[in-house]
């Protein structure tokens, strides 16, 4: 009963989604109000259904309702209830009803918050969400329900994938579509910018919160899901170029390089074709990426063929939404302008050399993603990509980048002098060659791509502190009291500073990694010990342990170093007996110089097993820098002049700007 | 005038610094793409003598043999019409198993044993890699031709 009640409001939620996607454009159009007035109403009723069938569906994962194929193939009654909740999004249809239950959510926090806009403008973006709604409530609902009943009902279910079976399960694939699914609303922007034909300083202040907060998200979806793969997958690795991890990637990198544009759009009035450009390629990648994880195309391109309709739906919708949107931008932009003029060497010109670079490395990722995918598809043979082609053509790219990421910063708007930047950089410059020979050479290792990264590292991070002493410094006439300057300064300053400290606290901790990590393959005895530089890894044998739904051999080892306790870590291989599956699970010693990560391997005989050891250097590192840049977002967010105003206030702000705010990000 | 001379020089420098970038994507794009090949095809001497590749297939039951030094394995890969013995250092993968589907990437050995640096076995139990599935396919196929000439 439930199930239908679900899928009922799924198809209700469908035909309000038509609605909210058709009628207010044409009210807004024939300038007929009644029509336009229909979007916000429209848009919550939709929300309110889909969160009946969101809710109907995890109902039935709570009851173990095993009459419901999805729940029967994706749950099991023995499954812990944070993975009972969990699993409705370990699947291809769950994924979907998650996607469009972002969705609303979104859109929903549209009609609370983006109260500011003026009517039309706010008519024409609720309602574009509501077009991008209907395509996936018809997927869901003509090819993919998962309500779908199974009958006779399954006396048990297939059981979550024991790889899935992580807390990482609970908040990676919601806090990624966050970000995923967050894209829609800038998209949503840049379309009735173009419909409008009106982009001005305006526009992108009201779209630069909306980007950075799905920004934010994405940037620590594809963090959890780097950490989860970390410690689940028992290899050590964080980041494998597998095209699932890639299809995240790319809405990130056009993401980060929209950000940036929308600055420029912001401050200068300039690059305004682009933005709107990048904003339709963000979201663009994003249902790329979605289709791509969830569609079954990665498993083999011919699962098109076993579900022809699904395909065939999939392509239907991209086409029609990314070549809609290319067309309406084909035959608007020019309306729109390109902006403000600039100099060669300007804040500008960096920003888009930035842009440009971005773009690139999204553009060499979708090649190494998507060519082996056509090449299957035109029958040429079975090819792969390997990681040392994404490896090499990023650091290629990104280099470049994050050299002028120090310099960026310092130039001025409009004209910039590059000896005075010179000036300004020299003790970064020091600093940076100074530390990118010293630490290889502490560190007793040197190559090419360790001095390259670890000064890479060091100039984007001495840069930033810079950036915020000169501020500082400039300040000082004015406001002398240190506290009484340091708060002065905007929050869209800090979040800046913040976001580009985490990138060069992510790009140490990579090439440290990278450069000095260590492993081991070792068929260990009860009780040997394992010496690994001034460590001793001494293995203490093996227990059994009864799990909730599995059977555990749990292994024990004691890591000393100079006879002094360091952990005692617990590796365990797990048998999952409904899918007769086996699972890894490393233990993991994490620290901010270097991990212990030791993963058992095989039962031997008497009593040994193979072990592999892993000390991983710096590799926190890793995920601190993203959390470092969503942090930064959320400080750029916190900004006053984002903050939430009714539209009288928004008018004095046009008219008085305060100049501190608008000085944001000024040196 | 000397702007627009700026504004040439900006443009051409960029115009430079993309055929050179595309040259370079697309040479470590060349060399950095692996091919895959069946049992068969090995056979037959298709695949590279230097180099890697990705071969496919099953795990053969019974095939499995580890090594006194417990770490390294060996066992043998078939498509059903052909089979060969691959050598490995290291743990396997936890779904690795006999009698399922394999894809391993390495290099042939001189004594045509083939010597994997990586086995992969997908996260998905009853999921089949496609590249298997494919060497099996293709295997069966083939049977089917033989039979009918």
């Amino acid at each position: 009963m439930i199930p239908e009640l679900g899928h009922y409001s799924l198809i209700l939620a469908f035909f309000f989604a038509i609605v909210q996607g058709t009628l207010p454009l044409i009210g807004v159009w024939r300038n007929n109000k009644r029509l336009a007035n229909l979007a916000v109403p429209a848009a919550r009723t939709q929300f309110l259904f889909i969160a009946i069938a969101f809710l109907s569906l995890e109902y039935a994962f709570y009851t173990d309702d095993f009459s419901v194929l999805y729940v029967a193939s994706t749950s099991n009654s023995h499954l812990p209830l944070m993975y009972k909740l969990a699993a409705l999004w370990g699947g291809h249809e769950g994924s979907m009803l998650l996607w469009v239950s972002i969705l609303g959510l979104w859109t929903m926090a549209v009609t609370l918050f983006a109260k500011a806009l003026p009517d039309s403008f706010r008519i024409r973006l609720i309602a574009v969400m509501g077009m991008v709604s209907m395509g996936f409530l018809a997927f869901i609902i003509f090819t993919s329900s998962p309500f779908e009943r199974l009958i006779p009902a399954a006396l048990d279910g297939r059981d979550l994938n024991p790889l899935l079976q992580d807390p990482g399960m609970v908040f990676h694939p919601p806090v990624l579509y966050m970000g995923y699914v967050g894209f829609s609303v800038a998209f949503a922007f840049a379309i009735a910018a173009l419909l409008d034909g009106k982009l001005d300083i305006t526009w992108a202040r009201w779209t630069r919160p909306w980007t950075t907060v799905a920004w934010v998200f994405l940037t620590l979806g594809i963090a959890f899901g780097s950490k989860w793969a970390y410690y689940e997958l028992g290899w050590g690795g964080w980041w494998f170029w597998d095209a699932v991890e890639n299809a995240s990637f790319m809405p990130w990198l056009v993401g980060t390089a929209l950000i940036h544009s929308l600055a420029v759009t912001e401050k200068r009035d300039a690059f305004k074709v682009w933005t709107v450009l990048l904003s339709i390629c963000a979201f663009s990648l994003s249902l790329l990426g979605t289709f791509l994880v969830r569609s079954g195309v990665l498993t083999s391109v011919h699962a098109f063929a076993t579900d022809p309709r699904r395909g065939v739906f999939i392509l239907l919708y991209l086409v029609v939404v990314i070549g809609g949107a290319l067309l309406l931008f084909a035959l608007r932009a020019p309306k729109v302008g390109l902006g403000e003029k600039f100099d060669v060497v300007s804040r500008e010109s960096m920003l888009l050399a930035n842009n440009v670079v971005l773009a690139a490395a999204a553009g060499s990722v979708l090649l190494g993603t998507m060519y082996p995918l056509l090449m299957d598809a035109l029958g040429a043979g079975k090819i792969s990509v390997g990681p040392p082609y994404f490896d090499a053509v990023f650091v290629a790219i990104m280099a470049p980048g994050l050299f002028l990421m120090g310099l960026g910063p310092l130039a001025k708007w409009k004209k910039a002098s590059l000896p005075e930047i010179g000036t300004r950089l020299r003790v970064a410059a020091v600093i940076s060659v100074v530390s990118a020979v010293l630490v290889p050479f502490v560190m007793g290792k040197i190559t090419l791509m360790l001095v390259v990264g670890v000064f890479m590292g060091i100039w984007v991070t001495s840069t930033t502190l810079i950036l915020l002493r000169n501020r500082i410094v400039a300040r000082q006439d004015t406001t002398p009291n240190l506290v009484d300057n340091l708060k002065g300064i905007p929050l869209a300053f800090y979040g800046m500073l913040l976001a580009h400290l985490g990138i060069g606290v992510f790009v140490l901790g990579v090439t440290l990694v990278k450069g000095y990590e260590s492993e081991q393959d070792l068929r260990m005895d009860k009780n040997d010990v394992a010496k690994i530089g001034n460590l001793d890894f001494k293995f203490d044998g093996v227990a059994k342990i009864q799990g909730p739904n599995y059977e555990s051999a749990q292994g024990t080892f004691t890591v000393t170093s100079n006879g002094k306790e360091m952990a005692v870590l617990h590796p365990e291989k797990r048998f999952y007996p409904v899918q007769g599956s086996v699972m890894t699970e490393a233990d993991i010693k994490p620290g901010l110089v270097k991990d212990l990560y030791i993963s058992l391997g095989e039962p031997l005989e008497e009593g040994a097993w193979s072990v592999r050891i892993y000390i991983k250097p710096f590799v926190q590192w890793i995920w601190a820098g993203a959390i470092l840049m969503a942090l930064g977002g959320f400080c750029a967010l916190a900004d006053k002049r984002y903050r939430i105003r009714n539209k009288k206030t928004d008018q004095d702000l046009k008219a008085g700007e305060p100049q501190e705010a608008h000085e944001a990000y000024s040196a | 005038m000397k702007a627009r001379h700026k504004r040439f020089g900006l443009i051409a420098a960029g115009l430079i610094l993309l055929v050179i970038a595309t040259v370079l994507i697309t040479k470590s794009f060349r060399s950095n793409l692996v091919f895959f090949f069946t049992p068969t095809q090995v056979e037959k001497g298709e695949a590279p003598k230097t180099g890697s590749f990705r071969i496919g297939g099953l795990v053969e039951n019974g095939s499995l043999k580890r090594l006194p030094d417990g770490l390294h394995v060996q066992f043998r890969v078939t498509d059903t019409a052909k089979t060969m013995q691959v050598v490995y250092k290291g743990i396997l993968p936890d779904l690795f198993k006999e009698g399922k589907g394999v894809v391993a990437e390495g290099k042939l050995g001189t004594n045509g044993v083939f010597e994997a640096d990586q086995v992969l076995a997908k996260h998905d139990e009853n999921y089949m890699p496609p590249e298997a599935a494919a060497a099996l396919k293709a295997a069966q196929e083939n049977k089917a031709k033989g039979k009918v000439i």
